[in-house]
């Protein structure tokens, strides 16, 4: 098995960073590529980037920052938001993102996994699943639907989204750990790998949520600590759980 | 000709490649063209979309008769992901694939605990962390580094193929770059 991944995530709205991003040091904190950059000289094992404001009509500055980010970054990425079409797809894979993740779009047409998988493999397609009390969530975590998160994860998988990016709606933003039971379940019933994201308050949550999942989805915890992403690593391995190793630039 | 030429079978995510040989200083043309993959000092074929369209692309063009050649008078050519499963005898991958037949050796699902493998692994005996993103993997006598009991590289005559990504592996993919071009 590969090592757990500890995955930074950038939202984006009109080609900025935007959502409490707090560093000193940084010339631009709003600048998708230099805050790239930083998670990757960091000790990031992977980017994600998500379009929170994607619209058709804005497709084209989100390609630029796709374009921009793959020209200067050496780990992989995954860009989210406004794929809603195996063009889409695509376009923003052709512009050097690795993978693509899918939400409200995916459960509105779950073909479109299975003809974007067809094209570019498995291993870059991402369902991304808004979970709250057990059924799926679109729009941004908004609308609930009536399909069960597990019977959707596994569909989803069927038809061939290679990853989940697991959001537990209802431990997201409140800082106090992962959905431990949701990942576990949702895991058990797939055999791709499983994302954990929504809850990371400490170093001790991400260990937690790496111990049950693949990997770990971090947006606050990275974007407002001081010590960073360095001393966060420093503190996962510190819980026992090993990530890639990693030396600190000097 | 001191261009890298990278193979372009459609489908590919060459951005990348070309971004990382130019950190090393390489300029780069991506290129199908069989007289420009015949004279290329060194010959990248990158690895993303599925083996039969990148086989029929290859065959249609000329590229994959232009790369058997190359290493037949052993000159390098570096495969990496579908790159290094492109070269096989034959693959498993959408029905069943024939391949460039460079290594001899077939392709073959993954049968981990969970597939697409996903993340960075330690290679053995090469003791460095690449990472990696696969749903198959070559099963060769020619292979010459494995992870997680996974080949992780072939070698025959002057071709060379990774299942890993250099181009996505960080400081470490970038100076195995270094030296596989230093080497050339």
């Amino acid at each position: 098995m590969p090592l757990p991944r500890l995955i930074p995530c950038l939202d984006v709205a009109r080609g900025r960073v935007v959502k409490g991003v707090n560093f000193v040091g940084l010339r631009d904190v709003g600048d998708p590529v230099a805050l790239a950059v930083h998670y990757s000289t960091g000790g990031a094992d992977e980017l994600v980037l998500l379009d929170i404001a994607a619209t058709p009509d804005e497709a084209d500055t989100m390609t630029t920052v796709v374009r921009s980010v793959a020209d200067v970054l050496d780990i992989p990425f995954t860009v989210g938001g406004g794929v809603r079409s195996v063009d889409d797809a695509s376009r923003i894979i052709e512009s050097g993102a690795d993978r693509v993740s899918l939400n409200s779009a995916a459960v509105g047409a779950p073909s479109l996994l299975g003809a974007i998988a067809e094209r570019f493999g498995s291993q870059a397609v991402v369902i991304a699943i808004d979970s709250g009390g057990g059924v799926v969530y679109t729009h941004g975590g908004r609308v609930p639907t009536d399909r069960q998160t597990v019977a959707w994860a596994i569909e989803a998988t069927e038809r061939g989204a290679g990853e989940i990016l697991l959001t537990s709606i209802d431990h997201d933003g409140r800082r106090e750990g992962f959905d431990l039971a949701l990942t576990t379940e949702v895991r058990r019933a797939v055999r791709v790998p499983v994302i954990a994201s929504g809850g990371a308050g400490s170093a001790e949550h991400v260990a937690a949520a790496l111990r049950v999942a693949d990997a770990a989805l971090v947006a606050s915890i990275v974007h407002e600590n001081p010590a960073g992403l360095p001393g966060l690593r420093r503190a996962i391995e510190a819980c026992g759980v090993s990530l890639r190793p990693w030396k600190e630039p000097s | 000709m001191n261009d890298v030429v990278i193979v372009d079978y459609g489908a590919g995510n060459t951005r990348s490649v070309r971004a990382t040989l130019a950190r090393l200083g390489h300029s780069s043309v991506v290129s199908a063209d069989p007289a420009m993959i015949s004279s290329a000092w060194y010959v990248v074929l990158p690895g993303v979309g599925s083996a039969r369209s990148a086989m029929t692309h290859l065959t249609d063009t000329g590229a994959a008769q232009a790369l058997r050649e190359r290493v037949e008078v052993h000159r390098p050519v570096l495969g990496i992901c579908l790159g290094l499963q492109l070269a096989l005898t034959w693959s498993a991958e959408d029905g069943g694939v024939e391949g460039l037949d460079i290594v001899p050796g077939r392709v073959v699902r993954l049968v981990e605990e969970r597939v697409p493998r996903l993340g960075w692994s330690l290679v053995e005996p090469w003791d460095e962390v690449y990472y990696f993103a696969h749903s198959y993997a070559a099963v060769t006598s020619d292979a010459v580094a494995s992870a997680d009991g996974v080949v992780a590289a072939v070698s025959r005559g002057t071709f060379l193929g990774v299942q890993f990504h250099p181009e996505k592996s960080g400081p470490a993919g970038l100076a195995f770059l270094d030296r596989c071009l230093s080497h050339a």
